[in-house]
Parts: C-alpha cells; sequence; structure tokens
C-alpha cells in the first residue's frame, strides 16, 4: 500500500509522544531546579547557587569519578567476558549448559543479587563462615573493608555478574542472525582457530547488534541506585545514591542542589558513553589490519580454557547467592560463625507469602499490562513500518532508546510533577505508563531483529493470493515469530517488574509492588523476610521465562521446522 | 468443659468492644460529625516499613478502625520518610490542593519542622480535638507538644515515645560503658567492635547529638537555631571526641553502617559489641524475633539519653483528614497504646499518663513483663532533649567533611 512519504504512521507517532513527551517533560523538571527556579519553595529567580553548592559538596569528585570508574569498567568487563567466552565456547555443550544458567540469572532483579551477593563475601558472610573459625582462626567476623570498598570493586563485581547475563542474551540473539554458522565453518575450514574465527570474522558483523546493549549498560551502570547502595563505598558514597538522598533531605532546599547534580549525574554517564565510543573507534581502528593479516591462532586450548573461567565464577556466585537468599528466607537466627541457620521457621515465611500475595497480584497485572502494550506497540509500529517499506530510521531509534540511555534519576523528578499535572499520580494506569517508558525500549531491542530477519516473501506470496495486511499479520508473521515475541513479552515483563524508583514516585506510594515493599523492608533488620521479598521479585520474570520457553514447544510440537535450530 | 472455656474466653474477649464504646458512649457532636464524615473514607497511611513487628501492629490498629469506625487503613510502606514529604511538597507545586495521595504521615523532627514551614500540614489544633488527647502525659512528656524544639501547634498527633538506648551482647561484654569517655575507651581497647550508622542517617546523626549535648560548653543554645550559636566553638568538644573516636572504629571508620537495622545485624553477627536503638524496647523484640542472640542486654549512659516523640500528621491536602483524624485517636487510646509497648508487640512506650487512666485501662499496662533484655521505665534514666532541627544540617554537614570522604 503506498503511503505519503511526509506523514508518519500512527503508531510511530505514538511510540513518538508516548516515549518523548515525558521524557523531555521530565527533563524539563529537572534541569529548571538545577538553575534555581522552584516557586513553590520560593525560589523564582534563575541562578547559579544550586551548582556553586553542588560543587562544595565535600567528596564530589570522588563521587563523580566511583560512579564513572565502576561503571564504566563494569561495562567493559562485562562485555569482555561475554565476548571471549561465546568466542571459545560457541556450539559447544558446554556453551549449551551454561546458556541455560544464564537465562534465568537475568530475570534476578540487581538488588536481589546485590543482597545475595554481599551475604556471600562479607566478613561476617557465608565464605567466611564455611571455613571458620577452625581454619582461619576467626572466631569473630574479620574488620575487613569489603563490601563497600573504598574503589567499589565489590560494587563492581556486582555490576558485572548482573550485566553478563544480559549482554550474553543479546550476544546469543544476534548469534541466531542468518549465516553465522556458515562463517564458523568457513573460518574453521581455512585453519582458523574457534577464538579468531569469532573475533575476526564472526563479531565485525554481529557487532552491530549488540552495540547498543552495551551503551544501555553503560548508561545504566554509571547511574546505578540499589548496587551501589549495597555493595558500594559510603565514604564518599557513588553520585547516583547521594542524589537519592539528597533529593529525599527533609532539607527541602537541598531539591535544587540535587536538580544540579542530576545534570551532573547526566554528564558523567554521558562522559562514560563517550569514552566507551571512543575506545570502540580506536578498536575499529587498530584492530582492522590484524583481522585481515591471515594468522589462524590455532593453539587456542590455554587461551579457550581462561575464556570459562570468569563465566563460570559468575555462574556459581550468582547461584550460590540465590541459594543463600532461599535458605534466609527460611531461617529465623543465623548467625556468624554458623554456616547453616540455628533457628527455622516456616511460618513465618508463610506469613510473609501470605502478606505478600497482594503486592504480588498488583506487580504482576502492571509487568502484563506494560508486557502487552509494549509487545503489542512494537509489533505495530514494526509491521506498519515494514508496510510502509521504511527502516527504522537513526532519529527514531534514537527516540525510543534515549529513557535507556538517560540516567533514570536525571528525568524522574520532572517526571513526577508530569504525571501529578495530568491527574495519573497514584492510579495503577499512571504506573503503568511509567513502566512503558523504561519497557517499551527492550521490547523494541528484543523484537526489531527477529522482525528484521524474518523472510519478506512469505508475506508477499501471502499478499499475492488476496490475504489482507491484518490476515498476513496474524496468521503468517505473527505465528513465524510466536518464539521471539514471548521472549519480548518475558523480557518485558521483567524490566516492570524491576522497576522501583518509578513505581515509587509515580505510584505515591499507593501501587505497592513486591519491589518497593522489597527495599522498604530492606530498610529494617528482617534478614529473613527480606530475602523472601527478593526472591518473590523473581517469581513474575521467571514465570514469563518458563512461559516463554514452554507456549512454543507445545504449540508447535508437530512443526519440526518450528523448533529451534541449532 | 469447653463450654467453661468458651465463656471464659468471651469473657477475655468482650473488655475489647466495651471499653471502646465506654470512650465513645457520648461523643461531643463535633467528634460525631468528624465520625460521620470518616465513614467509609480509606487512609493511606504513609509510614516507615522496614520492621515487620510494627507492620503487625498499624495492621492490628488497621482491622479494629475498620471494625468499629468504617475507616479503612492502608499502610504505605516507605523506606524513607523524606519521600514522603518530597511526594507532598511535588503536589503542592503542581496546585494539587485536594487529593493528596498521602492521608497520615508518621513523623517527627526535621521532617516536621520542614513540612510545617513549607505549609505541608493540615490547619493548627485538630490533635486537641481528637477524644483520647485528654490522656496525654503533656505535663510529664514535655516532647509531646515540643517537637524537637518546634511547637507542634497540634499539627501532628503524639504516637509514641522514643529514646537512645544502647545494646551489647552480655556474652562477650559484661559490663558495658556507662559514659561517653568510657564508650571511647572501650573502643581503643576493642578497635572495630563500636560504630555508628552513617549520617545523614537519622540514627547516626543522633548519635553525633547524643554527644553534641553531653560535651557541648552552654547547653542552652541547642534549644536555639543554630545560627545564634558559634558553630565551630559549639561542636569543637563533640569533633574531638570523634576524631579520637574514628580511627577505631569498625572499618577503621572508612566505611559505616546504613541505618540501624544494619547495625543491629552487626551485632548479631558478632562484628560489633555495642550497638543503638531509638526504641527502649528492640532489644526485647528482636530477642523474641530471633533477630538478636538472648545474651544481648540494653543499657543507657549515666545522666540519660536523648530521647523524643514520635508522632503522626495529616497533609494539607489529605483525601481522607476526618478518617486520618479517627485513625490518630485510635492511636492514642488505652487499648493501642498498651498493646504498642507490649515488647512482644513492638515495646514502644506509651505518650499517656498511665496514672492518670480510668481503672480499667489502667490495668492494661499494669501486667506487662518486659524481660530481662529490656530497661523498665524507671532504669532508662532521665531524658534529655533534642537539640533545634537546624542543628540537624549542620552537624550533617560538617560530620561529611570530616570522616564523609575518609
Amino acid at each position: 500500500m503506498p503511503k505519503t512519504e511526509g506523514l508518519p504512521d500512527v503508531p510511530t507517532v505514538l511510540v513518538i509522544t508516548l516515549l518523548a513527551g515525558p521524557v523531555l517533560a521530565g527533563l524539563a523538571g529537572t534541569v529548571l531546579p538545577a538553575f534555581g527556579y522552584l516557586p513553590v519553595l520560593g525560589h523564582d529567580a534563575f541562578s547559579g547557587d544550586p551548582f556553586r553548592k553542588l560543587s562544595s559538596m565535600p567528596g564530589l569528585t570522588t563521587s563523580a569519578a566511583l560512579s564513572f570508574g565502576t561503571g564504566i569498567t563494569a561495562s567493559l568487563m562485562s562485555l569482555a567476558i561475554v565476548l571471549v567466552f561465546t568466542a571459545g565456547w560457541a556450539g559447544t555443550n558446554t556453551f549449551r549448559r551454561l546458556t541455560r544458567f544464564l537465562s534465568p540469572l537475568l530475570s534476578v532483579p540487581h538488588a536481589a543479587a546485590a543482597i545475595g551477593l554481599a551475604f556471600l563475601i562479607a566478613p561476617s558472610g557465608f565464605l567466611a563462615r564455611l571455613v571458620s573459625p577452625w581454619a582461619t582462626g576467626w572466631t569473630r567476623p574479620p574488620d575487613i573493608l569489603i563490601p563497600g570498598d573504598p574503589y567499589g570493586l565489590a560494587m563492581t563485581f556486582g555490576l558485572v555478574a548482573k550485566e553478563v547475563p544480559f549482554l550474553f542474551l543479546m550476544t546469543l540473539a544476534a548469534l541466531n542472525r542468518p549465516h553465522v554458522q556458515d562463517y564458523l565453518k568457513a573460518g574453521a575450514s581455512l585453519g582458523y582457530g574457534r577464538m579468531a574465527t569469532f573475533f575476526k570474522i564472526v563479531l565485525p558483523q554481529i557487532y552491530p547488534l549488540i552495540r547498543l546493549p552495551v551503551l544501555a549498560v553503560i548508561a545504566y551502570a554509571t547511574s546505578v541506585v540499589d548496587v551501589a547502595v549495597i555493595l558500594g563505598p559510603t565514604t564518599p558514597q557513588p553520585l547516583a545514591p547521594r542524589l537519592v538522598g539528597w533529593m529525599n533531605d527533609p532539607d527541602l532546599s537541598l531539591r535544587l542542589m540535587a536538580s544540579a547534580g542530576a545534570l551532573l549525574q547526566l554528564l558523567v554517564s554521558a562522559g562514560a558513553l563517550l569514552v566507551y565510543l571512543t575506545l570502540e573507534l580506536l578498536a575499529g581502528y587498530c584492530l582492522r589490519a590484524r583481522f585481515a593479516n591471515g594468522h589462524r591462532h590455532p593453539h587456542e586450548i590455554p587461551a579457550r580454557s581462561f575464556s570459562l573461567l570468569p563465566m563460570l565464577l559468575i555462574v556459581i556466585t550468582m547461584s550460590l547467592s540465590l541459594v543463600l537468599l532461599g535458605i534466609w528466607s527460611l531461617a529465623k537466627s543465623w548467625w556468624y560463625p554458623a554456616s547453616l541457620p540455628q533457628a527455622w521457621s516456616l511460618a513465618r515465611m508463610l506469613d510473609g507469602l501470605k502478606s505478600g500475595g497482594e503486592s504480588l497480584g498488583v506487580t504482576l497485572v502492571i509487568a502484563c499490562g506494560a508486557a502487552v502494550v509494549a509487545t503489542a506497540l512494537t509489533l505495530w509500529l514494526l509491521e506498519a513500518r515494514g508496510n510502509a517499506g521504511r527502516r527504522e530510521t537513526g532519529r527514531l531509534k534514537a527516540l525510543i532508546f534515549l529513557p535507556l540511555l538517560l540516567p533514570q534519576i536525571g528525568f524522574l523528578f520532572g517526571l513526577q510533577m508530569f504525571f501529578l499535572l495530568a491527574g495519573l499520580s497514584g492510579k495503577l494506569t499512571g504506573v503503568l505508563l511509567a513502566h512503558l517508558i523504561f519497557v517499551f525500549p527492550y521490547a523494541f531491542l528484543a523484537l526489531s531483529d527477529p522482525w528484521g530477519r524474518l523472510d519478506p516473501r512469505y508475506a508477499k506470496a501471502a499478499r499475492s493470493i488476496g490475504a489482507s495486511r491484518a490476515r498476513v499479520f496474524f496468521r503468517i508473521q505473527l505465528p513465524l515469530l510466536l518464539r521471539p515475541v514471548l521472549v519480548t513479552f518475558a523480557v518485558a515483563a521483567a524490566v516492570s517488574t524491576g522497576q522501583y524508583l518509578p513505581t515509587l514516585m509515580i505510584g505515591a506510594g499507593r501501587v505497592v509492588t513486591v519491589t518497593t515493599e522489597s527495599v522498604a523492608l530492606a530498610s529494617g533488620g528482617d534478614r529473613q523476610i527480606a530475602a523472601l521479598y527478593a526472591l518473590l521479585q523473581l517469581v513474575v520474570p521467571l514465570a514469563g521465562f518458563t512461559l516463554a520457553a514452554l507456549v512454543p514447544a507445545l504449540v508447535f510440537r508437530n512443526r519440526a521446522a518450528m523448533r529451534l535450530e541449532r | 468443659m469447653s463450654r467453661l472455656l468458651a465463656a471464659l474466653a468471651l469473657f477475655l474477649l468482650l473488655p475489647a468492644p466495651i471499653q471502646s464504646f465506654a470512650q465513645d458512649s457520648a461523643p461531643s457532636p463535633e467528634w460525631q460529625t468528624t465520625l460521620d464524615a470518616a465513614k467509609g473514607q480509606t487512609v493511606y497511611f504513609n509510614a516507615w516499613g522496614g520492621e515487620p513487628r510494627i507492620n503487625a501492629f498499624v495492621a492490628w490498629a488497621g482491622r479494629e478502625v475498620e471494625r468499629d469506625f468504617g475507616v479503612r487503613i492502608v499502610h504505605v510502606k516507605v523506606s524513607d520518610t523524606a519521600s514522603v514529604v518530597s511526594q507532598v511538597l511535588t503536589e503542592k507545586s503542581v496546585g494539587k490542593t485536594s487529593g493528596g495521595a498521602v492521608d497520615l504521615i508518621w513523623i517527627n523532627g526535621e521532617n516536621f519542622a520542614s513540612m510545617k514551614e513549607t505549609g505541608l500540614l493540615a490547619a493548627p489544633g485538630w490533635v486537641q480535638t481528637l477524644p483520647n488527647w485528654r490522656y496525654v502525659d503533656v505535663e510529664n512528656k514535655p516532647t509531646v507538644t515540643v517537637d524537637f524544639t518546634v511547637p507542634t501547634d497540634g499539627q501532628e498527633s503524639p504516637w509514641g515515645m522514643a529514646k537512645l538506648v544502647f545494646m551489647h551482647d552480655s556474652a562477650r561484654l559484661q559490663k558495658p560503658p556507662a559514659t561517653l569517655d568510657a564508650l571511647l575507651a572501650f573502643a581503643k581497647d576493642n578497635p572495630g567492635r563500636f560504630t555508628y550508622p552513617q549520617p545523614p542517617n537519622f540514627h547516626g546523626t543522633t548519635f553525633l547529638k547524643q554527644v553534641l549535648v553531653d560535651t557541648i560548653p552552654e547547653p542552652d543554645l541547642l534549644s536555639k537555631p543554630v545560627g545564634e550559636a558559634d558553630f565551630d566553638t559549639a561542636t569543637a568538644p563533640l569533633f574531638a571526641y570523634l576524631d579520637a573516636l574514628n580511627p577505631v572504629l569498625w572499618r577503621q571508620g572508612k566505611a559505616f553502617p546504613q541505618d540501624a537495622a544494619q547495625l543491629r545485624l552487626l551485632l548479631a553477627d558478632g562484628e560489633l559489641d555495642i550497638a543503638f536503638t531509638f526504641n527502649p524496647g528492640d532489644a526485647a523484640a528482636a530477642i523474641a524475633n530471633g533477630e538478636l542472640p538472648p545474651s544481648v542486654r540494653s543499657f543507657v549512659l549515666d545522666g540519660g539519653t536523648i530521647g523524643n516523640t514520635h508522632f503522626v500528621a495529616i497533609p494539607f491536602n489529605s483525601s481522607a483528614q476526618e478518617g486520618a483524624k479517627v485513625f490518630a485517636d485510635f492511636l492514642l487510646s488505652p487499648m493501642a497504646q498498651s498493646r504498642k509497648r507490649d515488647p512482644k508487640i513492638w515495646g514502644d512506650p506509651t505518650v499517656l499518663n498511665v496514672a492518670g487512666l480510668p481503672d480499667n485501662e489502667k490495668a492494661l499496662f499494669k501486667a506487662q513483663d518486659f524481660g530481662p533484655a529490656a530497661l523498665s521505665p524507671q532504669e532508662l534514666g532521665p531524658v534529655q532533649p533534642e537539640p533545634h532541627p537546624s542543628w540537624v544540617s549542620a552537624l550533617e554537614e560538617a560530620w561529611a567533611i570530616r570522616y564523609g570522604t575518609r
């Protein structure tokens, strides 16, 4: 159907209003106070005072440097671990087995993972208990500064452990591109080592697909709040948690300074992204010649073994953290140096489950709602643009991914005002809309490539025998894409479940999810309840990913060609 | 036999409803208007939700009020009360003068001062209209009307009393230090076994205030805004003390626990020998709940410790003002106050004048057993008043410069 080129189609307009509108309004609500304009507190003239006050805060440079350093280090390490592991092991049984472990790890919320990790590595934590006091002589926990070490090593490790599964799954999806397997075979037949084939032939092909996820990881890691609070240094804290602290200070005049700080946070994240882009450029420039130098690198056994180690470490650490959370949710008392709880209590766990039921229901409704809308909207957008013969333009893509590349705290406070004005604050629909801003980009990220790979000849053939556009979509395109659509749905639901600040601020406390409840409970001292809620956070994403795996298997049980290839 | 038991159970169960009827047997016409308007309202009670025991108490109070007055209570569990202040402020800034999201808020001190100053609270005087206000111990507990030196002007209703109480594990430390100097000496002898939450955390700042109150050369200055004092002179002894303490703190003062809950966990795991809390019943309740070893005991400093009152307040744009008042009044009732004081429930001291209560109600308080880990009201010692709230930010800033950046 020919369309007027000048007029954008309905879904494009919808997506733009849905994403750009709130983000821009939110940014305005941050920028104005940063320059001294917040009439409700009696500040109605622009000035540079907030920035002056910000620069006088003790340890500000350290905080910014910590955010920058831990964020970019964690992102680069995660990327390196994923690429090296994929290079060394793609297509092997080990690879398949680890894949099965890593996918569920993606559904572990950051805060839950960090809590589990903190309990694992603390001086009074599980690892120390295993070997104390009989081997170490520590009758009491040693006074060692971890987690919370001044260089943010524990925090960096926590971020790496959480980002590796994400980047790995993105790489996995990219490996499904057509011809990748052929490249691997071609490389092998020419005598290239497995890793050399990957880095010299495959990676340049699939890198464009994992680039955006890497950028999102950098933006996230440089502005993370929950992981920083649990595992990060405290004197001073990294920038993002300090911002939240200022924003929530009873001294309301600190809000202006906090807004100025949010702009600084934007700068820090943007700086980290720039550094990465520069590194990327340099790497491309320096490595181009080496790609074509013909070295086969056939002796790769040591390198391959080495590439397995960090991945194994992460899988083991994360699984152990989860097991510990499971034990804690049943433990009444569990003090150092006991490696298993001194007192168990099933009754209290059941109590907690009962009181958590309602918030779990709300979480499920919001997650499903946001996931359905985001997935449907993505499909609509892709279908409409495909039909109009347009590829996703750079501008549209940039806009869609804007919410991922901006640190949340940079525009959330403005967003809160925007939703209040619109009368959506404190309502389920408001929270759902706010989630959509953060969920949609991930849905688009997960679905646009599978859609792009769909052979257009199916649709053409159907249209040529008279099928309507709708019929082609529902009878051909959707069934063919059932698996990625369900995975998209699961990813979207997982992202929605993990939202803390947007839920709290737009929900005005009236919309309670397991995530907001879990953070509130974590501020108390009852580890059993805190662990239980951390596990409850896992329920929705895990259910989503399980469904995404089971449904296609069931639907396609008698369709050999629709089974997972490779 | 079973019939006898049932009758006995009935007899035991009966006093509660009868009692609430007794109080409300003849509500004043004004209060009756409030009760009528409150019926059917839903009150969103924004209160810190980190303690399952307190959450359970709020849930119980909500059930009572729903049954007796038809007011539904939703406990909005917050991790930081200041975020609720932010919420109300944001609502005001976009002109939302009614139908706000927050109906009642658990508050005191700096947050109250901030809300009062910015005009975020319901009009003054509503607290004195609550029927149970007459039982409040205004005379002997001055902090029920003066919150951190700021007059409450009837804009927040007292709920409970807080007092800084230290805890030690008697299995490791027999005789706890009785003065701040002894505490410093203890820390020097046992490096790494004492610390405090990192200011601006409420409990951390309270520790600073405790040292300040005990060391300031002119204590009168503390009741006035910090601007009227020479801050450096007034705090010189405080920071001399902290300078000496810092290197022998847990993790050599390079890291601090985030809050009192983490402090308590560190005590339970044996990382610390001494921790502190603002709830005198905390140790007893935590032991009963398996969160602290049974060998933990409470102690206070000679000369007393800082104490204050925590309140509930209604924001200016609350969507259920009457319902919020009814709930605030219920929280003041002798039944709710005595239940709250029970260490097995929560262990939070009452704001009422127990001696002045009618006999039935007095009996509710009499029979309570505090156990070995809690201090009796007599053992708690004198209460030192909180400094003016303006001292808080000044202290926090000065602390951050000295110890917050290593």
